[in-house]
């Protein structure tokens, strides 16, 4: 029971973090209606920035977890003026290329300075050790992790529901020629919100330096996942994003215990679970279908 | 349609010029038999096309033409035919090996076995369309790649496949020059029953589902069932193009199964230009040449100027080049027979 109970825990945790770029990608979407693959890379700018701001500038982790984010999302919203906008009346696909382009060209850049070696980032001394949580001890930082992560999602939720803002990006999401012409400026709103985005994939990244290992392609492999998860709960729905983040990481982590016979089982479960949504649920657990094409 | 190229000699235009606008104009047959005269002669050329780098634009000639008949003439990006690539790489390489098959046999083994996975993959993600299309197909190619990556008695994991024989009843292949010959006839088949699907009344109906999905079902046509058709055949090149490749480097590692493979190959078909199909070949010979440069000079930041490009093709260069050269073919034809 104690051990079901470990891994619960450490499931929710690395679904934290598919629920945080999950979140990003979905607000993306809703907006610009864009799926933005290159946030798999900025996760990676978030971890190497934060490692680059303690080495060469002394900046502790409190502060890099404020810096990023703020930085990452200055720079996404320059890509956007830049790349994205101006593909912004073709077909989607035309951004999906263009964030691919983008995702070779910041992977590499990072790489030629830092190589391919994983860097070891310490944890914060605050966080260090673990906390007793009744049944069984838990390193204190996961559990941070998993606390402030969960804090964003209900922060971001409330913004989405309670503020100006996050009911012109709902009835944009839903409505966008409409919302229009309600006489407000949609077009005003993206910019920001696609920086929005590109911060909380940048946040996830330092959340992740101290506990994962920090290198150019920590985000490679980690974005196909993803949107795994976005697809299983439905890209549209921001709540389904969030949710089927979790439950992802705890899919994962039962898997890895209870098929560790079966590894080729337990690494594939998420592919195998998304294959099963799009049997019995082709638009996602929570998504709506697709206006027809 | 052939007398007003005589009845204009046009003082403006250059030898140069008035032979493109022949071969624009000139019968299908000649312009193919061109095309073919092309990849025949091409390790004669003064500037020095490297045997084993021209084996590698055969085969990614033949996966770009793949992905192009899923996205100019069909409609679906697939962002995961690494999946049928790196399948069809593996298979044919597990029975030159084991079986000692010749090497045509194997590539088609491959290649047939890159279409028996498309199926599944297929009856599955078609079930979606535009952006959920490509990342369907991404998240299962890329579980295809944990598969091999943890199936390492099958596939040697991290080592790949290595010491891939290649023979053909006794002939002694390994000179890369006498393999471009014999790669060569496969890629002309495969090229051109791509040329014959995409021309044949199937391919009619796909690009009617491309253009309106809703008219096509409302005529009665199974879409699901022609975008799967489609699908298995396009993963089934791919896998000639993948099985061929491993013939070619006589050696396969999970590369050929990662997303950045099958990003890899879009980029090749956006750079030909999308829904031209030839662009491919083109869009092929040119990254690949420009790659093998690269790293013939010391570059390792390969990423990095794909990416670039990329980028930059998405952004200003959206109709590729055989797009762009066919778009200026018509208008200087149209031009001279005012």
């Amino acid at each position: 029971m104690t051990g079901f109970l470990q891994h619960t825990f450490d499931g929710l945790v690395n679904g934290a973090f598919y629920a945080l770029l999950a979140l990003g990608l979905a607000v993306i979407f809703g907006m610009l209606r864009v799926v933005n693959f290159a946030h798999g890379a900025f996760y990676m700018l978030g971890a190497m920035g934060a490692y680059v701001l303690l080495t060469e500038f002394g900046v502790p982790f409190w502060w890099a977890l404020v810096i990023m984010p703020v930085l990452l999302g200055a720079l996404g919203m320059a890509l956007e003026r830049a790349f994205v906008h101006r593909l912004a009346q073709l077909d989607p696909l035309y951004n999906f290329l263009l964030t691919f382009g983008l995702t070779l060209i910041l992977q590499d850049l990072v790489k030629s300075r830092y190589g391919v070696q994983s860097i070891p980032y310490a944890t914060p001394g605050e966080l260090g050790g673990s906390v007793d949580l009744g049944l069984f001890d838990f390193p204190t930082y996961r559990v941070f992790v998993l606390v402030f992560a969960v804090a964003i999602c209900v922060g971001v939720w409330w913004l989405l529901t309670h503020s100006r803002v996050g009911m012109v990006v709902r009835a944009a999401t839903e409505r966008p020629e409409l919302t229009r012409a309600f006489g407000i400026n949609v077009g005003r709103w993206v910019t920001p919100v696609f920086g929005f985005g590109i911060a909380l994939a940048g946040l996830a990244g330092v959340l992740a330096a101290p506990m994962r290992a920090v290198n150019p392609l920590m985000g490679a492999d980690l974005i196909i996942v993803v949107f795994a998860v976005v697809v299983i709960g439905g890209l549209g729905s921001i709540f389904g994003s969030v949710a089927a983040g979790f439950g992802i990481g705890l899919v994962q982590a039962w898997g890895v215990v209870y098929l560790a016979d079966w590894p080729i089982l337990s690494q594939t479960l998420v592919f195998i679970v998304m294959a099963a949504v799009l049997m019995w649920r082709p638009a996602g657990l929570f998504g709506r279908e697709e206006a027809p094409a | 349609m052939s007398t007003a190229v005589d009845s204009e000699p046009g003082a403006r235009q250059g030898p140069a010029r008035s032979g493109l606008v022949a071969v624009a104009r000139a019968p299908w047959w000649v312009r193919y038999a061109l095309l073919a005269a092309g990849l025949v002669v091409a390790l004669w050329l003064p500037n020095g096309l490297y045997p084993a780098v021209a084996v590698d634009i055969l085969c990614w000639a033949l996966f770009a033409v793949s992905v192009d008949l899923l996205l100019g003439f069909t409609g679906l990006m697939s962002f995961g035919h690494a999946a049928f690539w790196g399948t069809s790489a593996y298979v044919a390489g597990i029975v030159a090996i084991e079986a000692g098959l010749p090497f045509p046999l194997a590539v088609l083994t491959g290649a047939l076995a890159a279409a028996v996975i498309a199926v599944p993959i297929g009856y599955l993600a078609v079930k979606r369309t535009g952006i959920y299309f490509a990342m369907v197909t991404l998240a299962f190619a890329q579980m295809i790649y944990y598969v091999a990556n943890k199936w390492g008695t099958v596939t040697g994991g991290e080592n790949g496949l290595q010491a891939v024989p290649r023979e053909l009843g006794g002939m002694d292949l390994t000179d890369e020059y006498y393999f471009y010959y014999a790669a060569l006839p496969i890629t002309v088949l495969g090229l051109w029953a791509a040329w014959r699907i995409v021309n044949s009344p199937f391919g009619r109906v796909l690009v009617g589902i491309r253009d309106n999905p809703a008219r096509a079902r409302a005529l009665g046509y199974p879409v699901h069932r022609y975008k799967l058709t489609a699908f298995v055949l396009s993963a089934f090149l791919a896998g000639l193009g993948g099985g061929l490749y491993v013939m070619g480097h006589q050696f396969v590692s999970l590369d050929a199964l990662h997303w950045t493979t099958s990003g890899k190959a879009v980029v090749v078909v956006v750079l030909g230009g999308i829904g031209t199909l030839w662009g491919g070949v083109v869009g092929a010979g040119l990254l690949v040449r420009l790659e093998d440069w690269l790293s013939f000079s010391g570059f390792e930041q390969i990423g990095l100027v794909t990416g670039a490009i990329f980028v930059l093709a998405v952004v200003l260069f959206r109709k590729g080049i055989w797009g762009s050269a066919a778009a200026v073919a018509a208008r200087w034809s149209a031009g001279r027979g005012k």
